[in-house]
């Protein structure tokens, strides 16, 4: 087993202190360790926003893309060089707001890699603007009078699109998300994983706590093949939100 | 006057009834009866009806453009004919479809009029309506005293590529046979021109500059192609994706052109030389793309071929509008490099020198083409491979990465070009980066003055050593003449094709018009006596490029705009006004 310090830099995080992404990074390098990879094998893309920035903090193959082109630039390398493990890391914005027809289309093609989003329903690190996954009503700087749109599920586009694997995660529930990284990792196709990450700072309705009450896994016996019954699943949404690998 | 041996082949008619085929087939016969031969077609963006004309230009002698004036017209619709009475030449022969064309310009009195009834001559003989196009070949080939074996054998060998049966093939083969003996027995056709050929071994080819950038790619080794179609780029990706698995090379239609070139820059990082191919509307896309491959440094070839602008333009059409947007499109300021070659054996040397380039200079490159040069078939002498290499510039092996202490890979070099490791390499690990980055790779974080300074010289450095690489500026014709042609791209062809018949008269032509090379160009221009800047777009884009860069005005300038190329007679007639 790799040792978890390998994979990390010396650099210092540009995220507010208690960010839920330092949960995302020890989730994502808990697998790493755990599966046995070699840092030199793994080839990260990240978008452009807070998830993104982690691209200092890991010691791996890395690049620093353009806002929205994780998944083309991750795919083009696994293309070009089918033994890199390619991990994409992007927030909201990019995944499903400007980089949305590219998640559709490695969806359908299935290309093998791994896209984890940081999803805190904001753009954070431009202060806090709506995002596509922003609930209807929720009143950021550029929704003053609150979004009057239907916020995205992401997951249902996955699925209906015919990703091969497609999980939701909880940021701080490392242990759990650290499972789902290895099995979306070994899996060959394009997996999502999509993490609820609460952003500490700009966001005061979706909190830690408000996730806490709300979260809950998904148990052993879920049928990860009936592909119908995650499109159902997935949109379990209010009181109760299941994380855990849908399909 | 010098005097052109060259003939023209025209046919006409609606979308769909074979005209390109058809034409192809005639310079393809061209070349293994050892004749030269330039095919060009015109056509508009449908599937059915409108008219598609195609157009061949013949000849014993090297042929480098086509055309305008026609010596063989086939007019299958009544479009085809009133659109071509015009290029008429004074003793042309004429075959019209009699079903299809009712009115025939009788004023037109040297130009013989031959009807021709397809229909009834098909159905006499039992030959299904769209093998129209092999009776005109048959016709055809007795205006040029073809051996009917070869047309036959160049049919045989173009249906078959395309998985065609044997009884098509046979039916064709007859068709063009019924369409020989009609022309010689009912129609009493001679061959009415001498252009018997001198030549007799043939190591030729035909090729349109498309095919040439494909070949050119294989040839480089190139591991990734990934594009979105656009005419006239499309059949890149056509050809590419054909042989994709013969080649090694991962051949990649993606959603759109913003992750056709995000990809082919993902597929470079990881170590493959990696192309995407679009026209200017589908580059517009690309243009976010293009500041990533420069900031992080990633090795690409970027095909644009030109179609008129702006936004959807024309289609099918052709113009060189792209050359300023290329050059200077970007957000910040970066080193980039642009190839124009002027016809397919160009773009054959100029595909294989741009993916070197790429690999040297660790920037993108882009090959430059139109309409014009991406679609015209032309017989040019097959590729001398012996002298060209392939030069992957600075990529650190293994056993070079394990010596290094501490791997920098934007390290601060002299020439501003640092070495690659390549993701999978043991102790190279490092942040590819579109943010500013310091040597590791790592984001500048707050300000940094001095980083990102040197950083910025460091990608401008590249630029000291670059000319010496790019392929020089070139004189054609005598040394001192009255009047000097300048262009580039498509234009050398019908200016090469005029100055056959012109005196007094040179030609400088810039192979590589982005950055110029001022010494070269002044040191040819500095013994000139009068100028004009010939140009396919509005503005003049590369004479205001020179005069950017060059002590010199350019004033007079001779520009066409109108969605086709230049012809050599409309050059001529250009060089005989300033005398």
């Amino acid at each position: 087993m790799t040792k978890q310090n390998n994979y990390i830099t010396s650099n210092k995080s540009s995220w507010c202190p208690g960010c839920s992404n330092f949960s995302i990074r020890a989730a994502l390098i808990r697998a790493f360790s755990e599966l046995n990879l070699k840092p030199h094998e793994i080839s990260m893309v990240f978008d452009i926003g807070c998830a993104g920035n982690s691209c200092v903090l890991y010691n791996v193959y890395g690049f620093h893309g353009l806002h929205g082109r994780t998944v083309p630039l991750a795919v083009g390398a696994k293309l070009a060089n089918n033994k890199l493990t390619v991990i994409g890391i992007a927030g909201d914005g990019g995944a499903y707001g400007e980089g949305l027809n590219h998640l559709v289309e490695a969806a359908r093609s299935d290309y093998n890699i791994t896209l984890i989003v940081s999803n805190n329903k904001l753009y954070s690190l431009t202060t806090g603007q709506a995002s596509p996954t922003s609930e209807r009503g929720t009143k950021t700087k550029s929704t003053p009078e609150g979004v009057n749109k239907t916020g995205l599920n992401p997951l249902l586009i996955a699925l209906s699109a015919g990703a091969g694997f497609v999980a939701r995660g909880y940021a701080d529930e490392v242990e759990h998300l650290s499972g789902i990284f290895k099995k979306a990792i070994n899996h060959k196709g394009f997996s999502l994983i999509d993490v609820l990450q609460p952003c500490i700072t700009l966001d005061k309705k979706n909190t830690r706590e408000w996730y806490q009450q709300r979260i809950y896994q998904l148990d052993d016996k879920w049928p990860v093949e009936d592909r119908n019954k995650a499109i159902i699943k997935v949109q379990e949404w209010g009181d109760k939100i299941p994380i855990g690998i849908f399909f | 006057m010098k005097q052109r041996k060259t003939f023209t082949w025209k046919i006409g008619g609606e979308a769909g009834q074979g005209q390109q085929v058809a034409g192809l087939i005639l310079g393809r016969t061209c070349l293994s009866s050892n004749l030269f031969s330039f095919i060009y077609s015109e056509y508009p963006s449908r599937l059915r009806g409108g008219l598609v004309t195609n157009q061949v230009s013949i000849s014993s002698e090297p042929v480098d453009a086509i055309s305008k004036k026609i010596d063989f017209l086939f007019a299958l619709s009544q479009p085809a004919l009133d659109s071509c009475k015009k290029d008429l030449n004074n003793n042309a022969l004429v075959f019209y479809d009699s079903n299809k064309v009712k009115e025939i310009d009788k004023s037109l009195k040297k130009i013989k009029f031959i009807p021709l009834s397809l229909r009834d001559l098909a159905k006499e003989n039992n030959i299904n309506a769209f093998m129209l196009n092999s009776l005109i070949l048959g016709i055809s080939s007795v205006l040029f005293d073809f051996d009917i074996k070869l047309l036959k054998g160049e049919i045989r060998g173009f249906l078959g590529e395309n998985n065609k049966s044997e009884d098509l093939i046979k039916s064709n083969e007859r068709a063009i046979q019924i369409g020989y003996e009609y022309a010689c027995k009912k129609l009493n056709l001679k061959s009415l021109f001498d252009i018997k050929s001198k030549l007799k071994s043939s190591k030729r080819i035909i090729l349109t500059g498309n095919e040439a950038v494909a070949q050119g790619s294989v040839f480089s080794k190139c591991g990734f192609y990934s594009a979105y179609p656009m005419t006239p780029a499309s059949s890149i990706l056509h050809i590419l994706a054909k042989q994709a698995k013969k080649n090694k090379m991962v051949v990649n239609h993606s959603e759109d052109e913003i992750a056709a070139i995000n990809m082919a820059i993902g597929a470079s990082w990881a170590g493959k030389r990696s192309m995407t191919g679009t026209s200017g509307g589908g580059f517009a896309l690309m243009s976010e793309g293009l500041n990533l491959s420069a900031m992080s440094e990633a090795p690409l070839v970027i095909v644009n071929s030109q179609r008129p602008g702006p936004a959807t333009g024309m289609a099918t059409w052709t113009e060189q509008g792209d050359l300023q947007y290329l050059a200077k499109v970007g957000y910040g300021d970066f080193p980039r490099i642009i190839l124009a070659p002027a016809d397919a054996e160009e773009s054959f040397y100029f595909t294989v020198l741009a993916f070197n380039l790429a690999d040297i200079y660790q920037m993108p490159v882009f090959l430059l083409l139109d309409k014009y040069i991406s679609e015209s078939h032309k017989v040019i002498s097959d590729f001398n491979l012996k002298n060209l290499k392939i030069n992957r510039g600075k990529i650190l092996t293994q056993e070079q990465l394990s010596k290094i202490k501490d791997y920098k890979r934007y390290s601060f070099s002299k020439d501003g070009v640092s070495p690659r490791s390549l993701p999978g390499q043991k102790n190279g690990i490092f942040l590819a980066n579109g943010n500013e980055h310091d040597e590791y790779g790592f984001s500048i974080d707050g300000f940094s003055s001095d980083l990102r300074k040197k950083q910025m010289e460091k990608r401008h450095a590249k630029l000291n050593n670059i000319s010496k690489d790019l392929p020089k500026p070139k004189l054609f014709g005598p040394s001192n003449t009255s009047l000097t042609l300048v262009g580039w791209g498509s234009v050398k062809g019908p200016v090469l094709e005029a100055m056959k018949e012109l005196n007094n008269v040179n030609y400088i032509h810039i192979p590589a018009p982005f950055p110029l090379d001022k010494n070269s160009l002044l040191e040819l221009l500095k013994n000139t006596k009068k100028t004009i800047v010939i140009e396919n777009n509005y503005k003049g884009q590369l004479a205001d490029l020179m005069q950017e860069v060059l002590p010199l005005r350019f004033k007079q300038r001779f520009n066409k705009y109108n969605g086709q190329q230049f012809f050599p007679e409309e050059i001529i007639e250009l060089v005989k006004k300033e005398f």
